[in-house]
């Protein structure tokens, strides 16, 4: 009998989002745990790092990476499990773009600790102490993995192999990964294994999308009732499907919602938040001064809604400080 | 050998965490550490941004329990902006939320924390999982889990969207509507959910309460600490995930305070350590006293167990009989061992279960009414709910436009922080005695915290970064029996307890 494929799943900055959508592979989970020899997987599986550490190098056919990268420990853990595998992949938002998580980077990290160990209403901690790197506890040395200023996308640390996109991937794109491995199917290296074309070309609403799409006001979801049949654009919500990879099953769409981006651009896109917020340029329908502020205006935090996913692995990467580091 | 064993990462929970255990010149247990080396930052990354995004943008603290984050989110929403839903949107969200506590409390029994007892503590570590579970119980068995956990998630898809992170919640309402065919779909969902409660429950009958090992460790001291408790409530003091006032017993299970969400700032308080990112939560009114338990500290837990020792019972009748079943089999109120905390979870499990039946047995949820539109302007705002770990909170502050300013996340596992230390701690000093060492001992150990299925995703939400370490070396236990595993032949002649044989189909006929 020859040996099975080994497989490994681990996570970094992440919320074990991508994690459960492999156990939403329900009884495929099953399937492809027989096929497969599954080494390393902590939130299932009891094999800790020393149990990685003794595999040889290549050892893995392939691993994927969740979460993004803040920590010493998870930049470590993934240039390990780089090394221990034939193939990386890049598993969810996150360790594709940065993710929901990469939004830390429009802070510095000390305003992070100041808000959490100082400033939150139910704080008591009147000696202002934050924790420490090192600790010494009656002769005890305890260690902890140091902290990034930045958080980055996986490719930032190690190369990536492949990237499964999507906060979280569908289980049935992350099976569509695996099998393509199992059964030597794999498309040019580098690929985001999805769709390619944009989520607004195969929206279930996109019979309602007028051509040209003209905007003169944005309404934001609280305050406004829209139709759930049609084009949330055509409604004045902003939605970004026409600037995101499609491959979602459109489920924001289906429980009547716009997009956020989750599944990051289409091929071809440097930069996702540039691409979003220059398509909603491009929609708005005003030419005067005024009216062009109140529509802008009407916006709100665009920052945080073109880059949602994308802040980390765009241009910029984070907020800039005044010396230009 | 080693005076330092490391147990790196725990494994079978939902985020990042290490256990460092030191020895003393006798080699047995002098400090346990546990370490949570990751963090991330939504309490500040979420400032600036608008709040209606918060339901979906905070719900990305945790893959595992988003629905309680978009619940406690969209609560706050309501409160934010002085709208209530209609009583069909607030249905559709009880729904929603009694779908996700069903499905996620069973990933836990089936897949974290419940392999300990189902396939072993000690059994091989390579078993000790899901495919164990489903080698022990027969393929059968865990199809059906499966199956149901994808049908149930399934409603939450239905109502949110995506079975993983909904999208639906707005202030004053939901997204979308229910139909009556979807409806009719839903009631065959939710009548297979309790039927297949009861076979879990069934199940653990014939796994733990039959197993005599097993059933003395649900009454061993090792795994016991006399705690306040704290839980969301009905009018009638019964367990409620979706809505209520907090209430909080002390360790002998008399009412200690019943307060408002919006009132927790008066209640709860939490202290900083510098050798710990995270933070821990105590009760603000008795004060901090050390990792300790008893009625002068103000450690407190949450979660299933805490649910039931805080409230008086439950609302729908077959879980009220297990809840009668368990204090009457267990013979206290409250129960104070840790490992009852499985118990609890899986009749939490059969009241969302008939909760969603109800709920999909009700005409109302299909009305067309989802949303009621805002007309206040925004200042400030709190949400809870019971979040399968614990009671969580959310509190915005926003400027009139709706862009958030401040907020503070009261996350469920934190509430169990100081007593999910302690736990671990007593366990390593029982298991572990003059430096003998094995991956079974090392697994108990590990067991203690999996009993409260804690989620470090959501305890360590608050930034990027390390963390450290609680310390929990003042908890001066003194156990003399070793933990054997229980399910190895006890020939000690000890510990032969009275629950052994006893199951709850028995005392069903008892009574």
């Amino acid at each position: 009998m020859t040996e099975k494929p080994k497989i490994a799943l681990y996570w970094c900055s992440s919320c074990g989002g991508c994690e459960e959508s492999v156990v939403d592979l329900a009884e495929d989970l099953l399937t492809v745990a027989a096929a497969v020899d599954i080494v390393f997987w902590p939130v299932a599986l009891d094999f800790k790092y020393k149990d990685v550490v003794a595999l040889k190098d290549g050892e893995i056919t392939a691993t994927l990476i969740n979460g993004a990268i803040r920590t010493d420990e998870q930049e470590h853990m993934a240039k390990i499990l780089r090394k221990k595998s034939r193939l990386l992949f890049a598993h969810g938002s996150c360790a594709h773009l940065g993710g929901v998580v990469g939004l830390a980077n429009f802070y510095e990290r000390e305003d992070l600790l100041n808000r959490l160990y100082q400033e939150v209403p139910t704080i008591n901690n009147p000696q202002a102490i934050l924790p420490q790197p090192e600790t010494i506890e009656s002769g005890k040395n305890l260690q902890l993995p140091d902290f990034h200023d930045t958080v980055k996308a996986l490719d930032q640390v190690v190369e990536v192999d492949y990237t499964i996109p999507g906060c979280p991937p569908t289980p049935e794109l992350i099976k569509e990964a695996v099998m393509m491995v199992l059964e030597d199917r794999l498309p040019p290296r580098g690929s985001v294994l999805a769709e390619k074309k944009a989520l607004c070309d195969t929206c279930p609403r996109r019979d309602s999308k007028p051509e040209p799409l003209r905007i003169k006001e944005f309404k934001r979801v609280y305050e406004a009732e829209w139709d759930p049949t049609k084009c949330f654009l055509a409604e004045g919500i902003i939605c970004l499907g026409p600037a995101t990879r499609g491959g979602c099953n459109a489920r924001c769409i289906n429980a009547n919602m716009p997009c956020r981006g989750c599944f990051g651009p289409t091929d071809n896109v440097r930069d996702q938040g540039a691409k979003s917020s220059s398509f909603v340029a491009s929609i708005i329908d005003v030419t005067d001064k005024e009216a062009l502020e109140k529509i802008v205006d009407s916006i709100p935090d665009p920052g945080g809604l073109f880059y949602r996913y994308g802040l980390a692995s765009s241009i910029l990467k984070r907020k800039m400080t005044r010396d230009g580091s | 050998m080693s005076k330092r064993i490391t147990i790196d990462p725990i494994t079978r929970l939902e985020g990042h965490g290490k256990i460092e255990i030191f020895l003393d010149d006798q080699k047995d247990v002098e400090r346990v550490y546990f370490q949570v080396p990751e963090l991330r930052g939504f309490e500040k990354f979420c400032e600036g941004r608008a709040a209606e995004e918060m339901p979906t943008l905070t719900q990305k603290i945790c893959g595992v329990c988003p629905t309680a984050h978009h619940t406690a989110s969209s609560k706050a929403l309501d409160d934010l902006f002085g709208v209530e839903p209609p009583p069909a949107a607030k249905k559709l969200r009880e729904l929603m939320y009694n779908a996700f506590m069903f499905e996620d409390h069973l990933l836990h029994f089936f897949f974290l924390g419940g392999p300990d007892l189902i396939v072993g503590p000690t059994a091989p570590r390579a078993k000790r999982n899901i495919l164990g579970v489903v080698d022990k119980v027969g393929i059968e068995m865990g199809k059906k889990v499966v199956d149901i956990r994808k049908r149930v998630r399934g409603v939450n898809a239905l109502i949110g969207g995506s079975a993983l992170y909904p999208v639906c919640g707005l202030p004053g309402g939901v997204s979308k509507a229910m139909t009556e065919e979807e409806r009719t779909q839903v009631r065959v969902v939710t009548r297979d959910a309790v039927e297949f409660a009861k076979l879990t429950l069934d199940l653990f009958d014939d796994i733990v309460l039959n197993h005599k090992g097993l059933a003395n460790w649900l009454t061993s001291d090792v795994f016991c600490h006399k705690t306040y408790y704290m839980g969301l409530v009905d009018d009638h003091n019964r367990v409620n995930f979706y809505d209520g006032k907090i209430r909080v017993v002390d360790p002998n299970g008399e009412e200690f305070v019943k307060f408002e969400a919006r009132d927790y700032l008066e209640h709860l308080e939490e202290r900083v350590e510098p050798w710990s990112y995270q933070k821990i939560l105590y009760l603000k009114n008795v004060g901090w006293k050390g990792f300790i338990d008893g009625p002068d500290s103000g450690v407190y837990r949450v979660a299933p167990l805490a649910r039931l020792n805080a409230s008086e019972g439950m609302a729908t009748p077959l879980a009220q009989a297990e809840y009668e079943n368990m204090f009457h089999t267990l013979a206290e109120k409250p129960v104070h061992n840790t490992l009852a905390y499985h118990w609890a979870r899986l009749i939490e499990v059969l009241y969302a279960a008939e909760r969603m039946d109800e709920l999909a047995a009700d005409e109302e949820l299909t009305s067309p009414r989802v949303r009621n539109l805002p007309h206040q302007t925004p200042k400030e705002g709190v949400g809870v709910c019971e979040a399968p770990r614990g009671t969580l909170f959310h509190h915005y502050k926003t400027d009139e436009k709706a862009i958030v300013e401040r907020l503070n996340l009261l996350v469920a596992t934190q509430n169990n922080a100081a007593a999910i230390c302690m736990s671990i701690d007593k366990a390593a000093r029982a298991a572990i005695k003059g430096g003998a060492v094995s991956d079974g001992k090392l697994n108990v150990v590990e067991m203690a915290f999996r009993a409260y299925d804690p989620c470090l995703a959501c305890a360590t939400h608050c930034l990027p970064g390390k963390r450290p370490t609680v310390v929990m070396s003042m908890i001066g236990v003194g156990i003399d029996n070793d933990v054997k595993d229980p399910r190895s032949p006890d020939t000690s002649g000890r510990g032969t307890h009275s629950l052994f044989g006893l199951n709850r189909k028995m005392l069903r006929k008892e009574r």
